[in-house]
């Protein structure tokens, strides 16, 4: 059968995400280390899955609302006006999604028409790009520079911009560079946005694990950025939640309604007990000052400066990552490709990292590194990078 | 006690065996001030001792462990402490507490047999003056201590590659 007759050509068209080949690989070889994962080495916290425990005994299995349960957008409501300052209305402008994930593509199916640019800061996130395709939107990358912290600049985001771009994904803390965006850098940027008046989708799903003293500044707390504003967050980094899939989109009402009409067609509601955990994270969290959170940003911390720290003393040139749990060391002074060091490494030293050129072009000459690894195993991995690279 | 420190102390008991270098980059502080802190809290006594977390079980020496409830009388101007002085020096008694409810100290103890530490609570620890009441707890098995679980799998669950 002819199967390409079926196959939407627009859709057919979206490369593979290029950590495929990787995976393959590493599956075949159960002693490697793997430096190649993007989700926490934290199981979630027991009194979170306790609550998701109790609710299936209390037979709680049926759908919730579409929004989500009421009381986790209450939770959420207040947790984001207390760590971040953003107000919003738990009961129109706050939805329960299937991870920040579903955010990203309800936000493109929401905004865009065929031909709409929307500016993709690189490099970045996988699903950002392949996002704004299936949104029938056109991605334009941003190729942001290890000079100035990959932090996207306002010369380079009005340099971008045509009579066609609608909105801007705006990735900070960003994987895989662990670069933050600071609130000057955050300023200069929305007066490019107000000037053209575009729309910013910001996904913050790291927002907790940023380790700069200032912490966390989210564009939706600038003055005039709420309202232009589809703020994502989600449970999976913070809470060490990514199995439960858990995430939320926030945004003026106008947007919501849209948005909330894809979901309650295609997805009904996200899964009961993962919201009642997410709450319980929440509830936990308000009570204890979100100790479960600190302990774990803390324990990423150390770990940061340790792989930061050994990278350089490999004499690699390595930008010091102050969020996510990501470094993206440069191997350019290998003279490789960021494809071919990474295979090499994982095929002589058994350790996984992935090429930067799975997170956009301009990822190239450069790996990414997750030490959201346990210590013993990531003093081994460096190890063995460090007698890699000397060997090359 | 500043922030620090206590960062220090949780890396300690995770591993104190982990090299000052190692610590002083995880915690992004020159190594002569995490050698310093380590004195300090070592004078002021906050650390103690730098020991192994031993799964005695997995070796071949004969042990026996046992807690025990105990039930004193309070002596005057002295309280529980000269009480309590008298039972933790005795060898066999490795960690002593003084509790809060039916009874006044709680005691673990160890010995090599089950005979021996019979004899230990028959022949020393009732004949105390002081000491009113025990009541002798075996363990049997140990599933986690001082916050290690004993038998816990390993295995990362995780996908090896992952966006």
């Amino acid at each position: 059968m002819d199967y390409d007759r079926y196959i939407n050509p627009h859709i057919a068209g979206v490369p593979k995400s290029g950590i495929r080949k990787f995976f393959d690989i590493v599956q075949t070889m159960p002693s490697a280390i793997s430096l190649g994962v993007g989700e926490p080495d934290f199981v979630t916290p027991y009194h979170i899955r306790n609550a998701a425990i109790e609710s299936l005994l209390d037979g709680e299995t049926q759908y919730t609302s579409n929004w989500g349960k009421l009381s986790l957008r209450n939770e959420i409501a207040g947790y984001l006006q207390g760590r971040y300052g953003l107000r919003y209305d738990p009961e129109q402008e706050i939805l329960v999604t299937v991870g920040a994930s579903e955010g990203i593509d309800l936000a493109m199916r929401a905004l865009l028409t065929p031909g709409d640019e929307v500016l993709v800061p690189e490099p970045s996130y996988v699903s950002y790009r392949p996002g704004v395709v299936f949104g029938g939107g056109v991605p334009v990358p941003i190729k942001t520079e290890e000079s100035r912290n990959f932090v996207l600049t306002a010369g380079e985001l009005e340099a971008a911009i045509t009579p066609r771009t609608k909105a801007l994904i705006l990735p900070y803390p960003n994987n895989p560079t662990g670069a933050i965006i600071t609130r000057e850098a955050l300023e200069k940027v929305r007066d490019v946005i107000l000037r053209h008046d575009l729309i910013v989708l910001s996904d913050e799903i790291y927002s907790e694990l940023c380790y700069a003293p200032e912490g966390h500044v989210s564009i939706a707390s600038l003055p005039g950025m709420w309202e232009r504003t589809i703020y994502l967050n989600g449970f999976s980094k913070a809470f060490a939640m990514t199995g439960w899939r858990v995430g939320y989109v926030c945004a003026p009402a106008p947007l919501m309604d849209v948005m909330v009409k894809i979901h309650q067609y295609t997805i009904m509601c996200a899964s009961t007990q993962g919201q009642v955990a997410a709450e319980e994270a929440l509830r936990q969290g308000r009570e204890d000052d979100y100790a479960d959170v600190a302990a774990m940003r803390q324990s990423y911390d150390h770990r940061r400066r340790l792989m930061y720290n050994a990278f350089r003393e490999m004499g690699l040139s390595c930008f010091e990552p102050l969020g996510a749990f990501y470094v993206f060391p440069s191997i350019k002074s290998t003279e490789m490709t960021s494809e071919a060091f990474c295979e090499g490494l994982l095929r002589e030293k058994e350790v996984a990292c992935v090429p930067g050129t799975a997170f956009g072009q301009c990822g190239e000459g450069h790996i990414r590194c997750c030490y959201a690894t346990a210590l013993d195993k990531l003093d081994i991995a460096l190890t063995r990078i460090g007698e890699y690279v000397k060997a090359l | 006690m500043q922030n620090l420190q206590i960062e220090l102390l949780e890396l300690l008991q995770q591993d104190c065996r982990m090299p000052l270098e190692k610590l002083s980059v995880m915690l992004g502080v020159p190594m002569a001030d995490v050698g310093a802190m380590m004195d300090d809290m070592e004078k002021q006594g906050v650390i103690l001792r730098y020991s192994p977390v031993i799964n005695w079980d997995k070796t071949d020496r004969e042990r026996v462990e046992a807690m025990i409830e105990v039930r004193v009388t309070p002596q005057r101007g002295e309280g529980f402490d000269a009480i309590a002085k008298r039972i933790y020096r005795f060898d066999e008694v490795k960690t002593v507490y003084l509790m809060s409810g039916a009874y006044d100290l709680l005691l673990l103890v160890e010995a090599h047999t089950l005979k021996e530490l019979g004899y230990f609570v028959s022949t020393k620890l009732s004949v105390l003056e002081t000491v009113t009441g025990t009541a002798t707890h075996f363990v049997l098995k140990r599933y986690k201590s001082d916050g290690i679980i004993f038998e816990d799998e390993k295995t990362d669950k995780r996908l090896a590659v992952n966006p």
